[in-house]
């Protein structure tokens, strides 16, 4: 173990730690307290996160998360690149459910265009997003049980999330960070394997969790770790921003599928689940839930699927067919245009949010009429949820932080964007 | 180190020993994985029921840096977190190797920005460049056994006499 | 009652509490904004946030925009919700470079925090009466503003320093 140096932590960190302008750095003692960093390597911190912690003993007094360790500048480069080009790097955004921010922004730019996908195209859509947010939960329930010291519960959950990924192969070709819709659609058709293992996969999952729910509902060492640890009031987390499961864990029935409804969720029978405790087992077991009910989503969708198109014919603004492009004159322009200088929306700006695995994640776009855009503002829902940690674990034990940043579940690439 | 220090002279004893301490590296990679951002979730699967990585030896994944001898960088390394896996790279004890995991740490990836180092080779020796966006766990197999290659080939005194200074704990 | 009615409704009790704040309105795709008078966003947002009809008790984003125009460079763009109408809003401040200070709404909204921060780390923007005004990306002694339209993509040599990489 090194001894942390003083240009390891800024004097600002410092500052904000203890509270109060003065001298101390990082190398002096303090009288009663350490300070302590749980640095941006660390096993349990989801991602490179650091947490500089002021601690009494063991007890947390103050806490200053640092972000910034894995901003790649997607806003900067989303200002030089056309719209089409910026599919892949809504993937890495929330790498964990690749699919729905390929959706997000697929949304948010056909908002801007003015267009609209056709109907097989949203069920497939809403198919895709209801699986990646079962992947995502599945991988938020092994990484806190991991965390928590249950380490079984992670290979089994990774075990069911294989079987996704194998879905997605069939789909697109690519297990993880897929780039599936484009804008007017999806790139290609959901061929029937795919649909019959998507099938097969909803009715054979529940059994799946309930072993795992065995595993872990029972055991009084689990239990105890997480029940009353991480607290929060119903006000506090609107206050501080929370939305997704972390606010339906504190009683709020709020779902933006419901709210302010979009591709055709209206159509579909699921429940919202909700929660009032508001400490980590209710949003483990809120996440649990939503697992559920999501495999429902999905057994509906594949049955309600539309026969039709999978992309708009809207040569403007949406990639024309391969075959027509090598054998017409105008498709070719078109394509050629569409690639180069980008689809050029009108002049104007939106803000369109979904509802994703962690909250809810929005785009703002300011176009002025070019194939970039003019400002491309992400509304990442990890980077409010992180804003509540200093909150939640003042009072607690160093081992308790382990626990709420793990029910919090946040991804560092897209709270850093 | 003593038993490289010994071994000074090519001989038949000389080259038995070597082979027997390159095996036994070889078959007992312990990974440190740099996990950063999506190439670490492929390394998680990596070691998930399906792409087994613990029947090549590498069955635990160390988080301490002092107990491996494997750095596979995974994910994007910006120029704050270089400091962090330059100085994660000098507490490893030696021999040591690195796995440049995706396109991102060979050489910056679709990330062509000013935050992101265009390739982890700017800063720290690498043995092994993996391509992909990201990987196959089994891409990441592949590599884990072209490591074990290049351990299973290299003698045992290449490492006597290298100075070492990140094994101190209270320098200054 | 429906958006129409709803947006009358806003601007009506906007200027009753503040009579000059609104500068102008828009409407497109079925989203208002309002541009205010930077003096008075404060006020604006308290009203919007206590009235018991509107309750926009959620900020649901603070953003900073570069026009690169030579008047009224800068703006800041706020996103409210109201969970009682399910209605979103948005705010614009316009801010020019040569008085780059905006009234933080931070004690309004205890979320928009960390927000601002993210707005001053890459426009430059200060807020007033922010509790903790740092960086929130980049590191603390960096000396630009990337989202600025004048920063090159690929950044400036040298202002952000690597390892070494021989052995020390």
């Amino acid at each position: 173990m090194e001894k942390l140096r003083k240009e390891d932590v800024h004097p600002s960190i410092i500052k904000t730690l203890l509270g109060k302008d003065s001298n101390i750095t990082v190398e002096d003692a303090l009288d009663n307290e350490m300070i302590l960093n749980m640095g941006p390597q660390h096993p349990a911190t989801h991602g490179v996160l650091r947490l500089v912690l002021r601690l009494d003993g063991e007890t947390i007094v103050a806490c200053v998360p640092e972000l910034g360790y894995l901003h790649r500048g997607y806003e900067k480069m989303a200002e030089n690149m056309t719209y089409m080009e910026f599919i892949p790097h809504t993937d890495r955004l929330d790498y964990i459910a690749p699919m729905a921010n390929n959706v997000a922004y697929a949304l948010a730019v056909e908002k801007v265009a003015g267009i609209e996908a056709p109907p097989r195209a949203q069920y497939i859509r809403m198919m895709v997003v209801e699986l990646a947010r079962i992947a995502s939960h599945l991988v938020s329930i092994g990484s806190l049980a991991m965390d928590v010291g249950a380490l079984t519960v992670f290979l089994w959950t990774l075990r069911e999330r294989e079987k996704i990924l194998d879905i997605w192969d069939i789909l697109c070709g690519a297990r993880f960070t897929n780039t599936y819709t484009r804008i007017g659609g999806v790139a290609n058709d959901a061929q029937p394997e795919a649909l019959k293992l998507a099938k097969w996969f909803v009715e054979q999952f529940p059994e799946n969790l309930d072993e795992v729910e065995k595993l872990l509902n029972g055991n009084r060492i689990f239990v105890e770790r997480l029940d009353g640890v991480g607290r929060i009031s119903q006000e506090d987390a609107i206050k501080i921003g929370f939305t997704g499961p972390n606010l339906r864990a504190t009683g709020l029935e709020f779902d933006l599928r419901r709210a302010t409804p979009y591709l055709f969720y209206n159509d579909i029978d699921f429940k919202i689940p909700t929660y009032t405790e508001g400490d980590c087992l209710a949003r483990y077991f809120l996440r649990v839930d939503e697992c559920r009910e999501s495999a429902k989503i999905v057994a509906q969708v594949i049955d309600k699927m539309p026969a039709g198109d999978t992309i708009l014919n809207q040569p403007k603004r949406v990639l024309p067919r391969k075959t027509e492009i090598y054998t017409k004159m105008e498709e070719l322009i078109h394509d050629f245009m569409i690639v180069n200088f980008g689809i050029n929306p009108p002049e104007g700006e939106i803000y369109s949010a979904v509802e994703n695995p962690k909250g809810e994640l929005g785009f703002y776009i300011i176009s002025k009429g070019d194939g970039n855009p003019w400002r491309f503002k992400i509304r990442s829902p990890s980077m409010v949820n992180l804003q509540a940690i200093s909150q939640l674990i003042k009072g607690h034990l160093i081992s308790d932080v382990v626990a709420i940043v793990g029910s919090i579940d946040p991804i560092m690439g897209e709270a850093d964007k | 180190m003593g038993l490289e220090a010994k071994l000074g002279e090519e001989g038949f004893f000389t080259t038995k020993v070597n082979e027997l301490v390159a095996w036994s590296r070889k078959n007992s990679v312990w990974p440190m994985p740099m996990g950063i951002s999506c190439c670490a979730i492929e390394m998680m699967a990596a070691g998930d029921p399906k792409y087994d990585i613990a029947r090549f030896g590498s069955e635990v994944m160390r988080f301490t840096p002092r107990q491996c001898d494997l750095m596979i960088v995974a994910g994007t390394v910006t120029y704050k977190m270089a400091h962090v896996v330059r100085k994660i790279y000098d507490q490893m004890p030696d021999p040591k190797w690195v796995i440049a995991m995706g396109a991102c740490t060979s050489s910056g990836g679709m990330y062509r920005s000013y935050n992101v180092v265009q390739g982890i080779d700017q800063f720290l020796p690498v043995d092994i460049y993996l391509a992909g966006c990201p990987p196959r766990p089994d891409n990441l197999l592949n590599a884990l056994i072209q490591i074990q290659d290049k351990i299973g080939r290299s003698k045992a005194n290449e490492f006597k006499d290298r100075p070492m200074p990140e094994l101190n704990v209270l320098n200054q | 009652m429906n958006n129409q009615e709803l947006q009358e409704l806003i601007v009506k009790k906007i200027k009753e509490n503040s009579p000059d704040a609104i500068i102008s309105t828009n409407e497109y795709r079925g989203e208002f904004s309002l541009l205010l008078n930077k003096a008075n966003i404060v006020q604006v947002c308290k009203l919007l946030k206590e009235d018991p009809e509107f309750q926009f008790i959620l900020c649901e984003d603070v953003s900073g925009v570069d026009w690169a125009r030579r008047k009224n460079r800068f703006s800041v763009v706020y996103h409210i919700f109201s969970f009682k109408l399910r209605y979103r809003l948005r705010l614009k401040v316009d801010v020019d470079e040569s008085d780059l200070n905006v009234d933080s709404v931070s004690s309004v909204w205890e979320t928009a925090n960390w927000h601002e921060r993210e707005a001053y780390d890459m426009f430059g923007i200060i807020f007033n009466n922010h509790p903790d005004l740092r960086r929130m990306y980049m590191p603390e002694d960096f000396e630009y503003y990337p989202l600025r339209k004048e920063f090159p993509l690929m950044g400036i040599p040298g202002s952000q320093p690597l390892p070494k990489k021989e052995r020390t």
